[in-house]
């Protein structure tokens, strides 16, 4: 029993100073931030390894889960007599959660892992203290540069995966199911809000991307230097994401369209 | 160098997908497209009862989308729905006359104003006042009012 | 003379485990100082608190009169541009080819022009004998090939002073003979200050003025080379010579062998 609660207020512990030293490197990040404005081209580099690299990904799921949307939608829909409302219901379910939300799960996915490795294993190889050394903070040139680059990349793929997403249901609703194209798009523009709706799917999405990258990142630079170590931190940096991304979902739709 | 081009230009293509999908999402999407319509004029028309009918509920004549509602207050002295309507410009002949209902999409859709047309010369303008309205049909009513006659009938 | 660097009573701990246990060192300006040491008496951990990388528990570390642990986060920048260090690994950026890496001190501290950049990174390549070696990757060089890259990315700022970890292994008996002259060279010519660490006793007595030995966390002998050689110590002696027995353990310290063994048989 003594031996339970030892060990549970060492974990209790471990959590916080973790959760401490997560949020001094926030600062520290934030930072290095400022000096990036003479760098760009290093925020251009990471941009094509977390942005670009993803869009793949992103296009091809957005199509299935537009689609199957599609489907499922028109199916309940069909019942009621309201399956000109399918633009609606696609829009609003895309634009306001699944966009920003699977998005955010695939960049953890994709991105996030990635990250992770690539610091734990410059850590594990001296690279980080090597440039320490050379006068070159790693804060500034390595960890600064991957976070923006996060930071810009997940609106635009949430939009992007919208966006196909939407493609993909109108490609079902109206080429295999029948639905009337007027009435899909019209109906869609009428209850799809540009503030309410479509910006605050960006805010989730800008969100998620800040909290992506920032676990993914602090994972890396805090792995234990070894094979095993960046193993776990790359497991973590998954587990971690998407429980961060389903919680934090859920508070800022509370907020965003909850009438609390 | 010829590889950090490239990268370049990808990067370049990512970041114009990304606006270029916002965009669509705005536009074709979202109704911030009316927002950049013409502002049009505005009418006002008392409901003695709107139902489910919201602000940016569309305004149709005969089946045409012709103007949006922009608000809806309570007039505190008839106690009547006070609903300002923005009728896109160049619908600009419709009669003084006109009537106004709410109807229902479907049986369970969404609300939405739809105007026919009177016969009247004079052609409504910024600030007129459409008189003749008909409540929305809400539902509980309807099925309350069918149960009590039914019960008279016996 | 002051030191260029001087080292003050440090104290390093890691966990329970005592590193330093009160240790002076002193290091003079243009001199070729070597440390030596049984492995995992914390020879890459001092070089670590020189450059500012581990902060001590006490006692001072001084760099050119400046307290390296008191100074802020940019001014330690400012200094350790003009610190090289040879990593015991090697370090090199792994995504980058052998010309960016050593050519990446100066495009991060220099707007020298790209011709000026390639002739410096190329003479300095040249210097290692690796110039024809700088299109390759990382990955693709040999141990002692990387470390001799690392030496030219160390000295590609031309840095008041070098810490070299362990320069010699893996490298074979040329490139060996090649590399203590550079050393040499390199602080004869460019005024440097050196700092050796090494387990190479004759390659090290060869080019060191002056040699620290540490061990258990103290600093158990210094002096020349010649001075060293003929101390009464056993301790020296032994460590000088190789031997395997003597007052310096092989083993790790702990349990007997003996008694392991027989604690194995008991389990049973
Ligand atoms: N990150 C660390 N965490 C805990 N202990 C460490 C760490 N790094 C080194 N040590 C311990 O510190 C001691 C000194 O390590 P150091 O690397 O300085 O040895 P060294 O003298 O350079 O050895 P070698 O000659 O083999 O390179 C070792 O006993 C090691 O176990
Ligand atoms: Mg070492």
């Amino acid at each position: 029993m003594i031996e339970f609660l030892r060990s549970l207020g060492r974990w209790g512990l471990n959590t916080f100073q973790r959760l401490g030293r997560g949020h001094m490197f926030l600062v520290q990040m934030m930072a290095g931030m400022p000096s990036l404005t003479f760098r760009f081209s290093l925020v251009i580099q990471q941009l094509f390894y977390v942005g670009v690299l993803s869009v793949l990904i992103i296009l091809i799921s957005g199509l299935f889960v537009g689609m199957v949307l599609g489907l499922q939608g028109y199916n309940t829909l069909v019942d009621f007599g309201a399956e000109e409302s399918l633009g609606v219901l696609v829009s609003l379910s895309l634009v306001r959660e699944l966009g920003p939300v699977v998005t955010a799960l695939l960049f953890a996915g994709r991105a996030g892992s990635a990250l992770t490795a690539e610091i734990g294993l410059m850590k594990s190889t001296e690279q980080l203290s090597g440039m320490e050394m050379m006068a070159v903070d790693p804060m500034k040139r390595i960890i600064a540069p991957r976070f923006l680059a996060g930071l810009i990349s997940m609106p635009l793929l949430a939009a992007i995966f919208s966006a196909v997403g939407i493609f993909g249901a109108f490609l079902i609703g109206h080429g295999l199911l029948g639905v009337d194209d007027g009435a899909f798009w019209s109906q869609m523009q009428a209850k799809t809000d540009w503030y309410e709706d479509i910006l605050n799917g960006v805010i989730k999405s800008i969100v998620f991307g800040f909290v992506v990258t920032w676990i993914a990142l602090f994972e890396g630079y805090d792995a234990t230097p070894t094979s095993e170590g960046v193993g776990r931190a790359t497991t973590r940096t998954v587990v971690h994401s998407a429980f961060a991304i389903l919680g934090l979902d859920f508070v800022l739709t509370a907020l965003m369209f909850g009438d609390i | 160098m010829n590889s950090k081009r490239s990268t370049e230009i990808l990067v370049g293509l990512f970041v114009a997908a990304g606006i270029a999908a916002l965009f669509v999402l705005a536009m074709k999407v979202s109704n911030l497209g009316d927002f950049t319509d013409d502002k049009g004029y505005e009418v006002v028309a008392n409901f003695q009862n709107i139902g489910g009918l919201k602000p940016r509920s569309p305004v149709t004549m005969a089946g045409v989308r012709v103007g949006r509602v922009t608000s809806i207050s309570l007039d505190p002295d008839t106690y009547d729905a006070k609903v300002t309507i923005n009728i896109y410009r160049q619908y600009d002949n419709i009669p003084v006359d006109t009537s106004a209902s709410i109807f229902t999409a479907g049986l369970l859709g969404e609300q939405y104003i739809s105007l026919s047309p009177g016969a009247d010369d004079f052609y409504l303008e910024d600030g007129d006042v459409i008189d003749l309205t008909q409540p929305a049909v809400v539902l509980e009513q309807v099925i309350g009012q069918f149960l009590y006659s039914t019960a008279e009938g016996d | 003379m002051a030191p260029l660097i001087k080292i003050r009573d440090l104290h390093f701990n890691r966990g329970d485990k005592v590193i330093f246990n009160g240790i002076d060192i002193d290091i003079y300006q243009g001199k070729v100082t070597a440390i030596m040491g049984p492995s995992g008496t914390g020879k890459t951990t001092l070089l670590k608190l020189i450059g500012g990388q581990l902060k001590p528990d006490s006692g001072t570390v001084e760099v050119d009169g400046q307290n390296v642990h008191k100074l802020s986060h940019s001014k330690l920048y400012e200094l350790r541009k003009r610190m090289g260090m040879l990593f015991q690994s090697g370090a090199l950026l792994t995504d980058i080819n052998v010309f960016e890496n050593v050519a990446f001190p100066l495009r991060e501290h220099t707007k020298f022009p790209e011709s000026m950049i390639r002739d410096l990174v190329l003479m300095k390549l040249q210097a290692v004998g690796l110039r024809n070696a700088r299109d390759m990757m990382p990955a693709e060089l040999s141990g002692g090939m990387a470390r001799r890259v690392a030496l030219a990315r160390a000295v590609t700022l031309d840095p008041m002073m070098i810490m070299y970890d362990e320069p010699f292994t893996g490298q074979d008996p040329i490139s060996m003979g090649t590399l203590v002259n550079l050393i040499r060279r390199l602080n004869d010519a460019m005024g440097l200050t050196s700092i050796i660490v090494s387990h190479d006793v004759a390659e090290t007595t060869q080019i060191a003025d002056e040699i620290y030995l540490l061990s258990g966390g103290k600093v158990i002998e210094k002096g020349t080379p010649e001075t060293l050689k003929t101390s009464g110590s056993e301790w020296v002696k032994q460590f000088l010579q190789g031997l395997p027995d003597g007052p310096v353990p092989f083993h790790y310290p702990g349990n007997d062998f003996s008694k392991d063994l027989l604690n194995a048989e008991e389990q049973r």
